[in-house]
């Protein structure tokens, strides 16, 4: 495979990891915010003495942004890093080409 | 109450303004180059740079003004506090990795890397000025009004002590002081916010949820449920999500810190790092508010003035005293400083950079010129932040925040977003992608009830009959649709084989970044991750 195919894949893999994960992100916080507009009784729902149910997303949208960046760095760490350092490793000089 | 007569917050104030210069003496020394004046030398750590996004990002608004938010409203203040957030995976998804591996110093150079310079430049610096000098406008008077409230100074006099002190770390220190000036704001703003909600927690045997029980029993159980304060109607909520979410991608003093690290890698390492900072800032002040709503009184809170602002300050001293107090102060001036800091030199390394080097100079400018027309830049954008501090005091400026993470979703966004994953995206489509959706934010904005009801006072059942009318408070659920339908639109009605043609060196170089120019041999003599 010539490096300029093993490149275009290795773009077209981050784009499809990168796009998924940016749509849950989308999908978790515009979730909470449409409830926030028309879940009004459901958030006010009191889980525990002071803790109602929308203190509990609202936080846990918050660690949802954590839980996602660390999948992603996970992935590119291990994953992604290694197929780059393999095309590098497999390039042809970009001053010859 | 005020800090003025508090001769410890005093202290604390001239110690962070001491050490500050003294951090740029030391840059100051080290600035020699561009390279260093708008990047720092590429030799900032992944994780010192996480710290400063974090003091880059973190304004005076995020900690005063939603610690004040909830402790008047409880619940709403969470809305702000997740919408804040949720930007920065975004960034880390789409943009911190090729940006980093094809820019140089600022936004545009991505933007314009196989389109041609000079259209693509002058429309980028349009929305980076645009989002610079209206978020320097909320900075400005938020940082007149807090240090008036906070050391009981002369408004003018804030105004123009801020504008010096944070030109003098740009000019002398550049990317290098401030980026130390925005790491040591964030330690003291995540530490003095930590021991406040560590000594408020002490009081409810360290569980929120009581303190959240008392709060509810004390004010009623509306404080834990979602009220109509923040958010009006289900549109409404959606636009202000997408222009929080997706502005904090367009923001150009936040994308300009990725050139500070060595390496994608370390780009990627930093970005993780201000999520988990900035998530827990916004979980603590949520505690904070809640804090002061038990503890200080709503009350007491509104008497102090300032719409709220002074929720946490009054809570360091009603757990902490006097010292705790005049110490939360400081923290609040130095994170104002931090931000303006940043924004002045993003916007100096667009005037210089885009404009002067690679549109007027056509690329070719020696590097004491270079750094000549950038401390020039910073100086008039200093000047130009003053003026406008001064010149928008006493106006209610609480729609600036989210008209700038409007402009920066529907104008930088799209485009840096077309321009790295595109393959047909063309010189024009770039340019009328930025400029109608800076212009469509502004001309909607003004359309809408922001400015017609709140601010120019017209009665909203009058001007909802006019026909040019827009519902929405924040319009960037349609100014960004419309920037990326204009972007696509315009590149496949006028096709530009050169850059396309281009798009594989693009995608190359977003994947393999500068290692991309050597052979394998100097690829594996090249330092190891």
């Amino acid at each position: 495979m010539s490096t300029i195919d093993a490149v275009h894949a290795i773009a077209a893999r981050r784009w499809r990891v990168a796009l998924t994960l940016s749509a849950l992100m989308l999908v978790i916080y515009l979730g909470f915010i449409l409830l926030v507009a028309f879940g009004k009784p459901l958030l006010s729902l009191l889980l525990s003495q002071g803790l109602s149910l929308g203190i509990l997303l609202g936080a846990l949208t918050i660690v949802s942004c954590w839980i996602l960046s660390i999948i992603y760095v996970v992935w590119a760490n291990r994953s992604y890093d290694e197929a780059v350092a393999q095309a590098l490793a497999g390039a042809p000089s970009g001053r010859k080409s | 109450m005020s800090a003025s007569s508090n001769p410890l917050a005093i202290l604390f104030f001239f110690v962070f303004i001491g050490l500050t210069l003294a951090v740029t003496y030391w840059a100051a020394r080290r600035t020699k180059t561009t390279e260093h004046f708008y990047a720092a030398g590429h030799g900032v750590t992944g994780f010192q740079n996480g710290l400063a996004l974090a003091g880059d990002y973190m304004s005076a608004a995020s900690f005063l003004g939603i610690a004040g938010l909830v402790a008047l409203n409880g619940f709403d203040g969470l809305i702000y506090s997740t919408g804040w957030l949720v930007g920065w995976p975004i960034i880390l998804f789409l943009i911190a990795e090729p940006l980093r591996n094809l820019g140089k110093y600022t936004f545009s150079d991505v933007v314009a890397y196989r389109l041609q310079q000079r259209p693509v430049r002058i429309a980028a610096v349009i929305g980076t000025m645009a989002v610079v000098l209206t978020y320097l406008i909320a900075q400005m008077v938020g940082a007149g009004t807090l240090i008036k409230l906070l050391f009981d100074l002369n408004y003018t006099l804030a105004v123009v002590i801020v504008g010096v002190v944070m030109m003098t770390y740009v000019l002398f220190g550049g990317m290098l002081a401030t980026t130390w000036v925005q790491i040591i704001k964030a330690c003291l703003l995540l530490g003095g916010a930590v021991v406040l909600a560590l000594l408020v927690l002490a009081q409810f045997g360290f569980s929120p949820t009581a303190l959240f029980a008392k709060a509810a029993e004390l004010n009623g159980k509306q404080v834990l449920e979602p009220g109509t304060k923040v958010v009006t109607g289900a549109w409404d909520a959606v636009s202000l999500g997408l222009a929080l979410m997706f502005g904090t991608a367009g923001l150009p003093h936040i994308l300009m810190r990725f050139y500070t690290v060595p390496d994608a890698k370390q780009a990627r390492i930093s970005v993780v790092w201000a999520t988990i900072w900035i998530g827990a800032f916004y979980l603590i002040t949520f505690v904070l508010g809640f804090g002061a709503m038990v503890l200080v009184g709503m009350k007491p809170i509104v008497d102090a003035g300032g719409g709220g602002n002074m929720a946490a300050p009054l809570l360091a001293n009603a757990v902490g005293g006097a010292a705790f107090f005049g110490f939360i102060c400081a923290v609040a001036f130095a994170t104002i400083l931090a931000v303006v800091a940043g924004l002045t030199l993003s916007g100096a390394a667009a005037l210089s950079h885009d404009i002067w080097v690679n549109v007027v100079k056509s690329g070719q400018a020696p590097e004491r010129e270079q750094l000549l027309v950038a401390r020039i830049a910073a100086v008039i954008l200093g000047i130009c932040a003053i003026l406008l501090g001064i010149i928008f005091q006493g106006q209610n400026i609480a729609y600036m925040v989210g008209l700038t993470f409007s402009i920066a979703a529907s104008a930088n966004f799209p485009a840096l977003v077309l321009a790295i994953f595109w393959r047909r995206f063309t010189t024009w489509g770039a340019v009328t992608a930025i400029v109608v959706g800076a212009l469509s934010t502004l001309v909607l904005l003004y359309c809408g009830p922001t400015i017609q009801v709140d601010i120019l006072k017209n009665d909203i059942a009058e001007v909802a009959k006019q026909w040019w009318y827009f519902p929405l408070k924040n319009p960037c659920l349609v100014t960004m649709t419309l920037s990326f339908a204009v972007g696509i639109v315009v590149s496949l009605l006028k096709p530009e084989p050169a850059a396309e043609a281009g798009f594989a060196e693009v995608e190359r170089r977003a994947i393999l970044g500068a290692l991309a120019d050597l052979g394998p041999a100097d690829v594996k003599a090249a330092p190891a991750e």
